[in-house]
């Protein structure tokens, strides 16, 4: 088969892959008709997240048809299409029986700390990604759902992660009626969140990022009154003087390990690989907010240390919220805002690009040319 | 105003807002929202049917966390430990998750397996090539220029580090093959 593969950092190929097999009674093969390519891939590829390896295949969003299941399947056959959630999870550890199935224990031996994700490094499970033309999926009874007849396939693909996660990340802001809410980052988590906050009764929604076509997008797309934060001198400053000098009630983190706006923490971060993530998104939000405020962390960050400013988060009496999404968990509510036209997801798709082509994705993706906001991967367009 | 016990005045009443934003409030009641509160035993167990899962088969002594009590019972199997940076990674998984060592001994394994790698593909007829790989030349096809050119963006200030780290280890890789080869040739043609 066809497949993205890792050659190092900066550097990935469209090459042939053995097939996927069955390698647990409940493990399905699952044919991709429709991948993307998260931003969370962007540090992998920038070779920022521990034991990822050389010959990785990445890719955690996706949809597919069903080719081959396991003896002990019983909820999924041949044929049957697909989306899955970028989670793998057993269904019954202590974490899943209580919905937190970004947490499963019985699915990652490589680290506690956090679940196993599809073509997410050795640390999250070393499970082989999805940019490919086909997939193992473990626990293929628990994952999976059948897609909706009347769902289209680019709305499905963004369900398995990016637009759960906004919308999570928007619940774990404990939004009340009214509540000013900003977040920072508006690519496709971000512009979801901004999105999610109004479902959520927010009262008003300021989008903070740094690219032009990306603030027009968060204004479109999630009504959302934005600021690109080179303009300011003090980006912290000009929020406290929108709220009156109170600051904002609700910050969400929609950017996470790669955050721009200080040199030096993206340099130690991005490239020097020094910090785990450079956390400038987060230490505005910390510093943006309101005493007593929430923040949520949406914005992925690698394991080691990142050089956060819990000082101030303690004085201010902050409520930091944070995890993987548990992506199946929101599909049933989810699903009931796409239907009702509350949101249409498919509205921030940018790109659609084939497998062949993969690394011009991933560099117009990272570099953020030609208006990309979010690319989907066509394997079978070669 | 904020000094005081009042809260600052939003612009546009609740009314208005749901009148302006489809679905606006439809998840103000935290019992609509999936993730509220954060613990909620699933009575379904989202279709599994086993109270512990069988177990895969371990086919090579998987590396794990020491914080795990024993192999999980599914895990990945892609890109087994091999070579140098398969020892590294495997020494990593002595230290716990809990260790700078573990983390950055990881982190050192991953730079010697894209050396490794990179080497090893010279001997086969596909060769890493950075040009292609890096899919640099997506700059001229997808307006590299002018999604730049005029525009207020941080990241500006450090892009032209990419070159440097992508390219500099093959530029000071070439630059020893040359010296090598240079050497040599001098060493055969003094002894002639």
């Amino acid at each position: 088969m066809r497949a993205m593969v890792y050659r190092g950092p900066y550097k990935i190929r469209a090459e042939e892959k053995d097939v996927p097999a069955i390698e647990h009674p409940n493990d399905a093969i699952v044919r991709v008709q429709l991948a993307a390519i998260c931003g969370s891939d962007l540090h992998l590829y920038h070779g920022m997240l521990p034991d990822t390896r050389v010959g990785m295949t990445f890719g955690h969003e996706f949809i597919g048809v069903v080719e081959e299941v396991g003896p002990s399947v019983q909820n999924l056959q041949r044929g049957d299409r697909v989306m899955v959630p970028f989670n793998i999870f057993c269904g019954t550890c202590w974490y899943c029986a209580r919905g937190l199935y970004s947490n499963c224990h019985n699915v990652n031996p490589n680290a506690t700390a956090v679940g196993g994700i599809y073509g997410y490094s050795h640390t999250c499970g070393g499970y082989d990604g999805a940019q490919a033309e086909f997939v193992r999926v473990p626990f293929a009874d628990v994952g999976p759902s059948r897609i909706p007849d009347w769902m289209e396939d680019e709305d499905a693909v963004l369900c398995t992660d990016a637009l759960a996660t906004g919308y999570f990340g928007a619940q774990l802001g404990d939004i009340v009626e009214g509540d000013v809410v900003v977040v920072f980052g508006a690519g496709p988590v971000g512009l979801y969140a901004a999105k999610c906050a109004w479902l959520m009764g927010a009262g008003r929604v300021v989008v903070i990022d740094h690219i032009e076509y990306r603030l027009e997008k968060a204004r479109t797309f999630a009504q959302a009154e934005t600021y690109n934060f080179t303009e300011y001198d003090d980006i912290v400053v000009h929020l406290k003087k929108l709220t009156d000098f109170l600051g904002a009630d609700v910050a969400i983190d929609a950017v996470g390990a790669e955050a721009d706006g200080n040199f030096t923490q993206h340099v130690t971060s991005a490239k020097l690989k020094m910090q785990g993530g450079s956390p400038v998104a987060l230490n505005w939000a910390i510093d943006s907010v309101r005493k007593g405020a929430t923040i949520s962390v949406m914005g992925a960050y690698g394991p080691i240390f990142s050089a956060i400013k819990f000082g101030d988060a303690m004085n201010k009496g902050l409520t930091l919220r944070m995890n993987q999404c548990p992506v199946k968990r929101q599909w049933p509510r989810l699903f009931e805002h796409i239907r009702n036209g509350y949101i249409k997801p498919s509205e921030i798709v940018t790109h659609r690009i084939p497998l062949e082509h993969i690394s011009e994705g991933y560099h117009i993706f990272s570099a953020k040319l030609d208006g990309c906001i979010k690319p989907l991967v066509v394997p079978t367009a070669g | 105003m904020t000094y005081t016990s009042q809260r600052p005045p939003i612009s546009e009443s609740s009314d208005q807002l749901r009148a302006r934003i489809p679905g606006w409030g439809v998840d103000l009641d935290p019992k609509n929202r999936p993730s509220v509160p954060k613990l909620q035993y699933q009575e379904d167990l989202t279709g599994a049917h086993w109270e512990f899962p069988e177990r895969q088969p371990e086919k090579w002594p998987r590396e794990r966390s020491p914080e795990h009590k024993f192999l999980t019972p599914v895990f990945g199997t892609a890109c087994p430990p091999r070579g140098l940076s398969g020892a590294i990674r495997k020494f990593a998984y002595r230290y716990s998750e809990g260790r700078a060592a573990h983390w950055l001994l990881l982190m050192a394994g991953d730079r010697v397996d894209a050396v490794e790698n990179h080497l090893k593909s010279f001997l086969t007829l596909h060769p890493d090539n950075p040009i292609t790989e890096t899919g640099v030349l997506s700059e001229f096809s997808h307006h590299g220029i002018a999604s730049r050119l005029g525009q207020k963006r941080a990241d500006l200030n450090h892009q032209p580090l990419d070159p440097i780290i992508v390219g500099g280890p093959w530029i000071l890789a070439g630059g020893l093959v040359y010296a090598a080869c240079r050497a040599l040739k001098k060493g055969i043609g003094s002894r002639s």
